[in-house]
């Protein structure tokens, strides 16, 4: 019992990245495909948060508690941190992409976009 | 103990909230549940003790992304309209 | 077979695939709380050392400032990357946009709860841009809520303010200020004999504003170009979502 409860929360962070995966695959619409990598993105952030936490300790603040109390590992949160802000402004790039492809091809349904352009080629 | 349980009602809570962000088709309503689901997974953050992670989850994924995905929606919406009509013509 | 349902099925092959990886990598971690953090200890008696009371900003700024000075400038390439692909082009016009979008059609509660909220926002991003070296907040943060705070404006129904509210020229200068004094902070260690993004200030007591030496002024360099980055590129969504069309061919 306890060896599955141990399991649970990487267990937790792999079902996201593949349940984003899934809206991926069966996606018929780019935004919808936009939202869905956001969410494969976050499942990493849990990942390496899980990796970093440690049971009895606590935030690696020096605020309130003196230096010397048991603290989590800060360097996984730095990582995360940044990765948080920066792949938002990326999820904003491709948002902007979607907008000129429905300017462009007027379509934004992933399978008829290939179909399109083998229009455009002729 | 409690603090245990505590996680564990939160990371699964984060896993069922994820598999409704992918499987909501509709993108201005899949906003909204990302919305929601950035609010549990800062929560979550919380109770993995990174609280500075857990202030740029909320602040970012929670109120600037779906707000980008709502204006974008509008727009590719407004255009797709647009086209419409004009193949009509 | 259609193509849908065949494609779903190889999804679910390659998903049991990785689904076995997953276990098999995932079980060979050790339990979740139990490691030890050789680099997490030695970060924080570093950011001790260096009595910077956040670690995580410590580690950000002061011992791997390197990596930020990438994050920030992939941040500003997407960000510029994305404002340059919903320029206007020539077929667009857009409506005049104080005299149309007016006070929308909200409740009034949600008018007045944006209108009170937006300065207290604004002063709180500035309070977690600037205590970002003693308490759980930085320039990526405060540069989030400080974008965010700006735009309740909008969300309190009415465009014409925040566009007042929001002079775009001010933040384009101030994204490049932001990502450009990054960079220059750095190099102001090399005059004084020390690595590129040392930090060489005197260092105070843990805990107080100006404790930390370098890492506060990286924060508001950071800040500064996270909110103009964030807040440009908002209002390019803003104004392609409610502006712009095509013109109107006669």
């Amino acid at each position: 019992m306890s060896d599955v409860l141990a399991a649970l929360p990487y267990a937790v962070a792999a079902w996201v990245l593949l349940a984003g995966c899934y809206g991926i695959a069966t996606s018929r619409n780019f935004i919808h495909i936009i939202v869905c990598l956001s969410l494969v993105q976050s499942s990493t952030y849990l990942l390496l948060l899980l990796v970093g936490w440690s049971g009895h300790a606590t935030a690696p603040v020096f605020g309130d508690v003196q230096p010397g109390v048991r603290v989590v590992d800060p360097v996984v949160q730095a990582l995360t941190l940044t990765d948080i802000v920066v792949g938002a402004a990326v999820t904003a790039l491709l948002l902007a992409l979607t907008i000129q492809l429905a300017k462009r091809l007027g379509t934004i349904d992933p399978d008829r976009i290939r179909s399109l352009e083998e229009d455009l080629e002729e | 103990m409690i603090a245990d349980v505590l996680l564990g009602v939160l990371l699964l809570a984060t896993g069922a909230t994820a598999t409704a962000v992918a499987l909501t088709r509709e993108p201005t309503r899949q906003a909204l549940v990302l919305s929601a689901y950035g609010l549990v997974l800062g929560v979550l953050m919380v109770a993995l003790q990174a609280p500075d992670v857990a202030l740029a989850q909320v602040g970012v994924g929670t109120a600037i992304v779906p707000l980008l995905v709502v204006l974008t929606v509008a727009k590719v919406d407004r255009e797709l309209e647009h086209d419409d009509e004009e193949g009509d013509r | 077979m259609t193509r849908e349902r065949a494609s779903r099925l190889l999804f679910a092959v390659g998903a049991a695939g990785a689904a076995v990886l997953f276990a098999l990598a995932l079980g060979g971690l050790p339990h979740v709380g139990d490691v030890p953090h050789p680099y997490g200890a030695r970060a924080v008696s570093s950011a001790v050392g260096r009595h910077t009371a956040n670690a995580i900003s410590s580690v950000n700024f002061d011992q791997r400032a390197l990596d930020t000075l990438g994050e920030e400038f992939v941040l500003f390439g997407a960000a510029v990357a994305a404002l340059l692909l919903l320029r206007r082009m020539r077929d667009e016009d857009d409506r005049a946009g104080v005299g149309q979008a007016g006070p929308g059609d909200v409740w009034s509660a949600v008018n007045l709860a944006g209108f009170a909220l937006l300065a207290p926002t604004v002063l709180v991003g500035l309070y977690v841009v600037a205590h970002g070296a003693i308490s759980p907040g930085g320039g990526f943060q405060g540069g989030a809520v400080l974008a965010t705070g700006l735009h309740l404006a909008y969300l309190a129904g009415d465009y014409g303010v925040l566009e007042r509210l929001r002079p775009l020229a001010v933040f384009d200068v101030a994204e490049a200020v932001g990502a450009a004094g990054f960079v220059l902070l750095g190099v102001s260690g090399l005059f004084v004999g020390d690595p590129f993004l040392a930090n060489w200030l005197p260092t105070g007591t843990l805990g107080s504003l100006t404790s930390a030496g370098m890492v506060e002024l990286f924060n508001v360099a950071v800040g500064m170009e996270v909110a103009s980055a964030l807040i440009l590129l908002l209002s390019k969504f803003l104004e392609q979502a409610l502006l712009v069309h095509e013109r109107d061919h006669e």
